[in-house]
């Protein structure tokens, strides 16, 4: 018996051994990145220790890099051009997704099903390198290196996939209560508004957090659309300060932290939202 | 019910917004990029050169960067399919065996992946560098003194590995995530039965887990090769497909030839890929057929 339960003891430390050592190489990196924005350039060329100073002192580190970073190396106006294209392009797909969903779902129209299956098409067809028409169409729309051009790329990407979810989740709604509105007078924009819109919170929701993380992260679209800094995501930024500035390792730390803060706590607060959106986004054909 | 044809008009309103979207910035630019690949074209001429397949023919038979790019996709590819999604399973396995702190586990091993790929490929050339990197550093620490100043990044010995560890470090939160899904589908019962039937935890492995992970597996496998031979922010960050295109992958490529005002070329080229994906893709709808007729 007691050497059955040392067998028990000794498995469940060897598997947290494993399991610690690989959550220590994915945390490790980031604690990096964070501690070196708190460092001076002095200690990042001198030093390798691992905490930017005395941990009883933390006032003594190096906290004007993330004034620097936002102010004069521009990363305030990234981040909020970040944060701008974030809330907008989400905005737009989840109304636009929405609308058509509900109308795939419920309603009748001409070629509602050839529709249907090609946006379904779209997700599951690979295309590469769609960012050169891309790039062709915005500049004869006058539209390149524009916000306007940036967000409708970013708003018609998020759509089939919304679509997809949302129909996915409208089809299981009970019709009920809709066709009693439908009765009582209510129009059809009304019942998807005031009754189907709010009933699809979870979904809508989940739709929120991926479509945000996606537009956040995204780098390709802003790289081959934009050329003016003022207009520019954090991301796009990043490598324009790395290509300017190769060895300022603190600023580029401070400027990477502030691009991964607001995902982070997003991440933590909304972690269910994202593993059900990783779900179905596996699981989607 | 028969519709007047002013409420099928008003129906279809809803749908025009997401039509009108999907039709210019996606069904278009589709198109177009097969109309481009039969031309030679800077992007600013009145004239577009027609010359067929001729692009095509000269990316197949006489540009080895191309199939260079190809073979490197596939290299890290490869080493996600095997090392990540080895790992990925392993971890999944474990955290599945009811040890305490499953959440934080969790938690952290999906971190890597909610970050974006230019913050996660600028962090890791930071820790790679030669001069102040963290990585000389501590190996230096552990006694191996060699390489003290060795440009992990720049050699071509060690730039297209590094570039996948960092892609693998970045992407098994992804795998590990999916499985322990599948994982915590399989009921209780079975193993509980296993048990009874005196079956030891590689029988049960081998016979419950693996057989009904299957589908799961797939959808994984699928996800990774797509996800890999794409890879781009990453390599961009990094390497810029440096040194001397030891990290180029397909996507830079195409991008670097449309910098370079190459339009046609480049498009021929992302039809060539996007054909190689494709395939790939009737693989991933063939499964995931498979697996709703398993339901």
């Amino acid at each position: 018996m007691t050497i059955y339960k040392i067998k028990k003891v000794l498995n469940s430390t060897l598997i947290h051994a494993i399991l610690m050592s690989v959550a220590l190489t994915c945390v490790f990196p980031v604690f990096w990145m964070i501690s070196s924005s708190l460092k001076t350039q002095d200690q990042i060329f001198k030093s390798m220790s691992l905490l930017p100073g005395s941990l009883l002192d933390i006032f003594s580190w190096n906290w004007s890099n993330y004034i620097v970073a936002f102010v004069k190396a521009d990363f305030g106006f990234y981040f909020f051009n970040s944060v701008f294209y974030t809330v907008v392009g989400v905005f737009f797909i989840i109304l636009i997704a929405s609308m058509a969903a509900y109308a795939f779902s419920r309603l009748q129209f001409f070629g509602k099903n050839v529709l249907f299956y090609m946006l379904i098409a779209t997700l599951l067809i690979p295309i590469p390198g769609v960012f050169v028409p891309l790039y062709l169409l915005l500049k004869n729309l006058g539209l390149l290196d524009s916000r306007t051009g940036l967000l409708l790329c970013y708003i018609s990407n998020g759509l089939a996939f919304a679509i997809f979810l949302l129909k996915g989740f409208f089809d299981q709604l009970p019709k009920e209560v809709e066709e009693a509105a439908l009765i009582d007078g209510c129009s059809r924009f009304g019942i998807y508004w005031r009754i189907a819109l709010p009933l699809a919170k979870p979904a809508i929701a989940t739709l929120v957090i991926m479509n945000s993380l996606t537009i956040w992260n995204e780098f390709l679209l802003a790289l081959v659309v934009l050329q003016d800094k003022a207009k520019m995501p954090i991301q796009r930024g990043l490598m324009v300060f790395q290509g300017t500035f190769i060895t300022d390792y603190p600023m580029l730390m401070a400027g990477l932290t502030i691009a991964t803060i607001p995902i982070v706590i997003v991440y933590l607060l909304m972690q269910k939202h994202i593993v059900k959106g990783i779900a179905s986004g596996a699981l989607k054909g | 019910m028969k519709l007047t044809l002013k409420e099928k008009l008003g129906n279809f309103s809803f749908v025009i917004p997401a039509l009108a979207l999907f039709l210019v910035f996606s069904l278009y630019p589709i198109l177009r990029t097969f109309e481009l690949s039969v031309f030679q074209w800077n992007g600013i001429d009145k004239d577009m050169v027609f010359v067929g397949l001729a692009q095509y023919k000269h990316i197949l038979f006489n540009n080895p960067a191309f199939w260079k790019s190809m073979t490197n996709a596939g290299i890290i590819t490869l080493l996600a399919l095997t090392l990540q999604n080895g790992l990925a399973l392993l971890l999944a396995l474990l955290v599945t065996k009811n040890i305490r702190g499953e959440n934080i586990y969790r938690t952290i091993f999906f971190l890597p992946p909610v970050l974006s790929g230019i913050v996660v490929g600028l962090i890791w050339k930071f820790v790679f560098d030669g001069n102040f990197g963290i990585l000389n550093h501590f190996l230096a620490g552990i006694g191996f003194t060699n390489f003290i100043d060795y440009a992990w990044l720049s050699e071509v010995k060690t730039a297209l590995f590094s570039v996948a560890v960092v892609h693998m470090w970045k992407g098994f939160g992804y795998g590990f995530i999916i499985l322990l899904a599948g994982l915590q589908t399989i009921p209780v019962e079975l193993y509980e039965a296993a048990e009874v039937d005196g079956a030891d935890a590689w029988q049960q492995f081998k016979n419950i887990t693996f057989p009904l992970l299957i589908p799961i597996f797939t959808i994984v496998t699928i996800l990774t090769i797509l996800g890999s031979m794409q890879i781009f922010d990453l390599i961009y960050s990094m390497t810029r497909g440096g040194p001397a295109g030891h990290t180029h992958v397909p996507i830079t490529k195409i991008y670097e030839y449309m910098a370079n005002g190459e339009f046609g070329y480049s498009t021929a080229m992302a039809v060539i890929f996007g054909l190689v994906l494709l395939i790939i893709s009737f693989a991933q709808i063939y499964a995931s057929k498979k697996l709703n007729y398993d339901k």
